[in-house]
């Protein structure tokens, strides 16, 4: 119970990733299907997704959006900024570029997939893998 | 205009791609001419910037101008280009080599890809940008940007080729996909520990707050070193390379193989040079009873010996490159991770040797498979004398590829050879000498069979695979592909007489590091 105390419930942020990470990974590498390796990739690249986005936040903090439309005359509510009132927005910046690119790559690799479909007629690696056997090789 | 030379260079290519997208989908014959018209700017703002680099030295360019806050060095808020001897002399690699590579298509692209031209152009350049981009960026996260748009264009032109090929690129998306996520990962945890994403600012916030010894640094460390090893196929990470490189059309095989693994060398020794430090890299040992240095040069005599093995073992002539490769990439690992400076040395020479060295022999092989339609070393029965100049430029490939004077493979070797035997680390030294003698033999195989044409027993290969077959045979080499088949054979024994000058270069960046003191 400890251990759970300790090292789980502080950081369940970094298990979640951590979980769906591998089941992402166990996709890509162990399936046969190629539809399903590709849905693998999808949770893989989201882990890290949500990994980023997780470290950003802090406890009792805004969104970072500073209000510059104040009355004349009043107290600027940010005057200094204080850092710790704001998320940092930085992760979550960068993780809209990673979406951006793991969305590229999902539609390449379907583009990809659909062409061997045509190629092969199937989308299972076995039966790709028997189809070249027959065929001359080096 | 000199100032605005680095950002240029990967700007150009870029352009290039966008001016293709609009323009060369209407006019195809446009798409080849802005292909080398954005090439040639690309490499004339490379040579400028190298000239800087000669005359100033080491300098950091800012994008649209953002200056670094606070006093002292500060820390960078926008995007910075840094470049020095090491990444001046990589980027005009990556230009030069893709110059040729763009002459060289003219007729290849037209006779592989006939329907998809213009996509094969802009792909073609968005790679070259995202090549360039790599070296030239001093952001790790900027880094991982133009790593994911070299990646995904390496994918498509793979792709457009043979019906093996797009299983190939299947394969390559699936490994290139957990490597860059792998170095995403690594990035997060410096971020987490560093707030920073610039690299010179990751350095110092690491050394400031001695987080050297910190788990997530090390983390950090391991994640970004593994992402980097899957996508330069270091063994036992390779198997992606050979199946992609040898099924792909001609031209991606002539421009992936010299320029995508080498670059990925060059961020390896970025990343262990500028982000980690010298220091960090060979003496992390996160607690083990083996220190970085020890562990990586073994697995780089390894990967040397079993890439050798395999070459060995292949009837395909691509095929067989492609394990020289990996055995040739287990070469530079090897060298940068001797942990002192002739390895290094050895190293980013080498870096510049290999891709000239496959550049020649891939374009060599393409000029042969599109004259015999053969893509087996057996097809290259008696072609000393049915292509002399050809085979005399392969020959000269080979040769460096073996490491013969005055060729430029000689020189790199020495160098490794040598930073071997100061680290003492013989394994090293014995498969770098084991490796030479493998290809020795692989190439004088070759040389046998081209020069003392034989009776085949099976004389007909055309019937094998209808699919992978080029689609018809050349009578004569047209000049597009034999002038920057001989420029690069030139450049082999040209990179070889001017050693010293080039050594003198990569010293000069190498200069200021602290190298471990040889292991005992």
């Amino acid at each position: 119970m400890e251990f759970v105390e300790q090292f789980i419930v502080p950081k369940f942020n970094y298990w979640i990733y951590v979980v769906l990470m591998m089941i992402g990974m166990h996709a890509m590498i162990a399936k046969n299907n190629f539809f399903k390796k590709l849905i693998g990739m999808a949770i893989f690249q989201t882990a890290i997704i949500l990994f980023y986005v997780s470290i950003g936040v802090k406890e009792g903090a805004n969104i970072p959006i500073l209000d510059h439309h104040m009355m004349p005359g009043e107290v600027h509510a940010n005057d200094p900024v204080i850092a710790a009132k704001f998320t940092n927005p930085l992760p979550h910046v960068l993780m809209l570029t990673a979406i951006v690119v793991s969305v590229a790559t999902l539609g390449l690799a379907l583009a990809i997939s659909q062409k061997i479909y045509r190629e092969y007629g199937t989308l299972e690696e076995d039966d790709i893998l028997s189809q070249i056997k027959l065929e001359p090789n080096d | 205009m000199g100032e605005q030379a680095p950002i240029a260079i990967v700007l150009a290519p870029l352009f290039g791609a966008l001016l293709i997208a609009f323009v060369g989908i209407r006019f195809k014959a446009l798409c080849l001419p802005v292909t080398l018209g954005a090439l040639t700017v690309s490499l004339a703002a490379t040579i400028e910037t190298f000239r800087t680099v000669l005359s100033e030295g080491e300098f950091i360019y800012l994008i649209s101008g953002w200056e670094r806050l606070g006093e002292g060095k500060g820390i960078s808020i926008g995007i910075e280009y840094r470049v020095d001897a090491i990444s001046a002399l990589v980027l005009l690699v990556i230009a030069a080599v893709s110059l040729l590579v763009a002459v060289y298509s003219r007729t290849r692209v037209v006779a592989e890809t006939p329907d998809r031209i213009p996509y094969y152009y802009m792909l073609y350049l968005l790679l070259v940008a995202g090549l360039a981009g790599m070296t030239i960026t001093n952001d790790a996260f900027n880094l991982f940007v133009l790593l994911e748009i070299s990646s995904l264009t390496s994918y498509a032109l793979i792709a457009v080729g043979s019906r093996r090929a797009v299983l190939s690129a299947f394969n390559y998306v699936i490994m290139g996909t957990i490597g860059a996520s792998f170095y995403l990962l690594g990035v997060g945890y410096l971020y987490i520990k560093t707030g920073v994403l610039n690299m010179e600012d990751i350095h110092a916030v690491i050394v400031a707050n001695d987080l050297a010894e910190s788990p997530s640094i090390q983390v950090a460390f391991v994640l970004i070193l593994m992402a980097v090893w899957i996508k330069m196929a270091f063994f036992p990470l390779h198997a992606w390379l050979p199946n992609a490189y040898s099924y792909s059309p001609t031209t991606t095989g002539a421009l992936m193989a010299p320029l995508v693994t080498k670059v990925m060398i060059y961020i390896m020794i970025r990343m262990m040079v500028t982000v980690f430090g010298l220091d960090y890299a060979f003496r992390a040992t996160l607690g083990m009873p083996f220190n970085w240095s020890n562990l990586v040069v073994s697995l780089s005599s390894i990967a040397i010996v079993a890439g050798s093995v395999m070459a060995l073992s292949r009837r395909d002539l691509k095929k067989m490159l492609s394990y020289i490769i990996i055995a040739e990439v287990g070469y530079m690992v090897g060298g940068a991770w001797l942990a002192n400076e002739r390895g290094m040395t050895g190293a980013v020479y080498h870096i510049v040797n290999d891709a000239f060295m496959t550049l020649c022999l891939f374009l060599a092989v393409g000029v042969f498979i599109a004259r015999t339609g053969d893509p087996r070393i057996a097809g290259m029965n008696g072609l000393f004398k049915k292509m002399p100049i050809t085979m005399a430029a392969f020959t000269i490939g080979a040769l460096s590829m073996i490491g013969l004077p005055p060729t430029c493979g000689f020189f790199s070797k020495w160098y490794l050879v040598g930073g071997g035997i100061e680290a003492g680390q013989w394994h090293f030294v014995g498969a770098l000498l084991f490796s030479s003698l493998v290809n020795a033999v692989i190439f004088f195989r070759i040389f046998e069979i081209a020069y003392f044409p034989k009776e085949l027993s099976d004389p007909a290969p055309e019937c094998t695979d209808p699919d992978a077959a080029p689609v018809a045979t050349l009578q004569r080499t047209p000049l597009s592909m034999s002038l920057p088949l001989w420029i690069s054979a030139i450049a082999l024994i040209g990179l070889g007489i001017f050693n010293h000058t080039i050594t003198q270069w990569i010293g000069s960046a190498l200069g200021s590091l602290k190298f471990f003191p040889p292991a005992g």
